[in-house]
């Protein structure tokens, strides 16, 4: 299956967490609750398309672009 | 017992979790803001009483996701909490926990459990998460894990007694480990407990991973450590994302025995606010009300009790003076010291009134938007969604700007808001413009409804906003500095403020502030009396000798005589005669070596300018009218016209607006990088700014 970014979300899309392209930054993800196999939604994006706000593990989390797209999902 | 040392209580949580209320709770007055040694970071200790008369030391550590650290802040943490050692190791651990957002919370608290530290973990928001149909059973945690807790809600402080009541009676054990590291991993901590003598395994796995991050670890150990990892082809990266994912596995489990998710959660307000405040054309308009009402507040409501304090101190300096025996003493206390002090109380009204509205804007969660929307256009200036506080700060005064950048995780971009946030016009140079505008600018109204001194004014505090955002772009180009930030950042849930906080937070700032600035500018203040009093030859001793000659027999008045008494001291006084000699290098800006006294004075504090104009011109008085019709009477010798024309005027007001004029600043910005060499280039790069720009105009205008 072709995996695609959180960055490619559209707003209230979610998808289930599959893995990171960024080795140190995935370990600062998951301690924030991006865990592979959890859903994340995008909830809406900065008016100018960035940062983003993810609902994840219960709360909202806002992710740069450059972040987000570090997060691959199924 | 009374022989002890006071026991330590270490306050741990997630950032937003509800600590700081716990920990005013815990505490309430009983509050000391210092510094953890070494570095930067806020230390907030307080003691708490307990109903048997017992005291102990509350530690507030600084809110963190976990204990892998990335900032200073988070570091403090790991270095309490892993150094048995360290004077604030604590006796027991309270971890509280945002019950509404209970999964990640519990993270931090998988980790503090496997560090062989006492804890009690207290359950906050409870009320939140069954709002948002989470049903958190606090027994079947307790359960769980084998450790005492407490619901508790910090915004009321119900369930702080009860807290109390089971730090005071139980004997707290040592919560059982809850994550087990592979056999190959033992291994590895158990070479590492033995070399560096440490008992407890998760420590040695901590320090196995990120030994690099610090300063305690000698580079001896750091070379073993290094061997270590080579000779064991350790990956530290995979073992840490290992971790995270069992403990994650862990709290899965309490999860599903302990919260009930009602799935009939509706859209709650967060949801709804954020689809305004967000938006593009509301968000941002709603930012700009916002930030028109703090200005205003700052000025307006601060004007009372500033005029206040400015007139207390000169009452206070009038009354010694006129009851203390004359001499060097006397002087130095009514010239020197105290308009030194009332200098810096003259500040504590506005930075009072700031802090209100941040901690407000911060209590509700509102500031976490704010960083959110103007993220993006601040990164195109090198900048970071979190330098919009510091820059708003940066009004009031740089000072509590500055330490206000801790926040950002980036260096980099924290770097680059500490070295512009000076260029904001800060309320020191308020009165220097105020001054110079009515210099120039006519008291009229443009359309009718527009004073054109007003908008004169406006224009200087946008000049410096752009000053800044144009000098971080430049940073940005120039300085190379890799550095992998993150901005990762959680937006919490909007609630009302808690005014027992926002309290907390203005006495704090405006305590740090009183120290950190005051300090300096007393010291400066005495510095500059001592060069404005004395001077070299008996010019200084036989001044009014000189003065009755210079008249020629001329018959004045006796307050005019003293007046031109003083202005012949502090010509020829050292800071006189130094105005002299650096006015070779202000004439191309249009200045003489009257104006030059001015800005040496300026350096403990920019609107000493005022004064030392007042004095220089031997009025006798600091009314603002008067200096304004002196200043606008003075003649240029050179010239034969006036002194002030609108190109020296313009050539004045951008310089104070650009100039690094303030060593509590350069103090600041020392201790936050830990080098002379930011303050120092920030110093060279604001004074050449200042330089260029101000001849530039005087040039255009002349």
């Amino acid at each position: 299956m072709d995996s695609k970014s959180v960055a490619e979300l559209k707003p209230g899309e979610s998808g289930i967490i599959a893995g990171f392209t960024d080795g140190v930054i995935s370990l600062k993800l998951m301690e924030m609750g991006c865990i592979p196999g959890s859903t994340i939604k995008m909830n809406f994006a900065a008016p100018f398309g960035d940062p983003i706000s993810y609902d994840i593990a219960g709360y909202n989390l806002s992710l740069r672009i450059s972040e987000a797209s570090c997060i691959l999902i199924n | 017992m009374a022989k002890d040392r006071i026991k330590r209580i270490a306050l741990l949580g997630n950032p937003n979790s509800g600590k700081s209320s716990l920990f005013n709770h815990l505490t309430g007055l009983n509050q000391k803001v210092g510094n953890f040694p070494g570095v930067t970071v806020e230390k907030k200790t307080g003691i708490c009483q307990l109903d048997n008369g017992e005291k102990l030391m509350v530690i507030d550590l600084p809110g963190t996701y976990s204990l892998y650290p990335r900032s200073l802040d988070e570091r403090v943490v790991f270095d309490t909490l892993t150094d048995t050692k360290n004077p604030d190791y604590p006796d027991l651990a309270i971890l509280i926990v945002d019950a509404s957002n209970i999964k990640r919370n519990l993270l931090l608290f998988t980790q503090i459990a496997d560090l062989d530290i006492p804890v009690i973990l207290v359950l906050n928001m409870l009320d939140v998460a069954t709002n948002r149909g989470q049903r958190v059973s606090p027994t079947k945690i307790a359960k769980f894990f084998s450790i005492p807790t407490i619901s508790l809600n910090a915004r009321t402080g119900q369930g702080t007694e009860l807290l109390k009541q089971t730090i005071a009676e139980h004997k707290i054990n040592k919560p059982e480990p809850i994550y087990q590291s592979t056999n190959f991993e033992q291994e590895l901590e158990n070479e590492v407990m033995e070399k560096l003598g440490i008992t407890n395994n998760y420590i040695a796995h901590l320090l196995i991973i990120q030994y690099q991050n610090f300063p305690g670890i000698s580079e001896k150990e750091k070379t073993f450590f290094k061997d270590l990892i080579t000779k064991n082809k350790f990956n530290p990266e995979l073992s840490q994302s290992k971790e995270i994912l069992a403990r994650y596995k862990i709290i899965d489990k309490v999860i599903d025995d302990a919260v009930i998710y009602n799935l009939q959660k509706n859209r709650n307000l967060t949801e709804r606010l954020d689809k305004f405040f967000t938006h593009k054309f509301y968000g941002y308009f709603i930012f700009l009300v916002i930030l028109f009402i703090i200005f205003q507040a700052i000025f307006a409501w601060a004007k009372a009790p500033m005029d206040f304090i400015d007139s207390s101190f000169s009452a206070i300096s009038i009354f010694l003076k006129s009851n203390l025996p004359p001499g060097v003493l006397t002087n130095l206390l009514t010239e020197g010291i105290i308009p030194g002090i009332g200098g810096v109380g003259i500040f504590i009204p506005q930075i009072a009134i700031l802090f209100a509205f941040i901690s407000i804007l911060e209590e509700t969660g509102y500031m976490s938007r704010v960083v959110f929307l103007m993220d993006k256009i601040m990164r195109k200036f090198g900048l970071n969604g979190k330098s919009v506080v510091p820059l708003i700060s940066g009004v009031a005064c740089a000072i509590p700007a500055i330490l206000a950048t801790r926040t950002i995780d980036n260096w980099k971009e924290r770097l680059t808001t500490i070295f512009v946030t000076p260029l904001m016009s800060c309320s020191a140079r308020l009165p220097v413009y105020t001054i110079l505008i009515a210099l120039v600018v006519p008291d009229e109204e443009l359309f009718g409804f527009l004073n054109m001194q007003g908008l004169a004014l406006m224009g200087m505090y946008i000049l410096g906003f752009v000053a800044s955002i144009l000098s971080a772009s430049i940073i940005n180009l120039i300085v190379k500095i890799q550095d992998k930030g993150y901005f990762i950042m959680e937006l919490p849930l909007y609630k009302f403020p808690r005014w027992k906080n926002v309290g907390m937070t203005i006495f704090e700032k405006s305590r740090t502030f009183t120290y950190e600035a005051g300090k300096i500018i007393v010291a400066i203040s005495i510095i500059l009396w001592v060069a404005a009093s004395f001077g070299p030859g008996d010019k200084m001793k036989n001044a009014e000798v000189y003065v009755t000659k210079s008249l020629d027999g001329k018959k004045i008045g006796e307050k005019e005589f003293d007046a031109k008494v003083d202005a012949f001291r502090l010509e020829n006084s050292f800071a006189g005669i130094f105005g002299k000699t650096i006015e070779p290098v202000i004439r191309p800006l249009g200045y003489d070596w009257k104006i030059g006294i001015a800005l040496v004075t300026s350096f403990a504090a920019r609107e000493v300018f005022v004064g030392t104009m007042a004095t220089i011109y031997s009025i006798g008085s600091e009314e603002e009218s008067t200096i304004k019709s002196r200043m606008r009477a003075e003649i240029n010798p050179k010239t034969g016209g006036p002194m002030y024309t609108p190109a020296v005027a313009l050539s004045l007001l951008i310089f104070y607006a650009f100039a690094m004029q303030c060593m509590s600043t350069l103090a600041v910005v020392k201790k936050e990088t830990n080098s002379w060499k930011w303050p120092l280039i920030q110093l060279g790069y604001m004074s050449g700014l200042a330089y260029i720009c101000s001849f530039i105009v005087y040039n255009i205008f002349k």
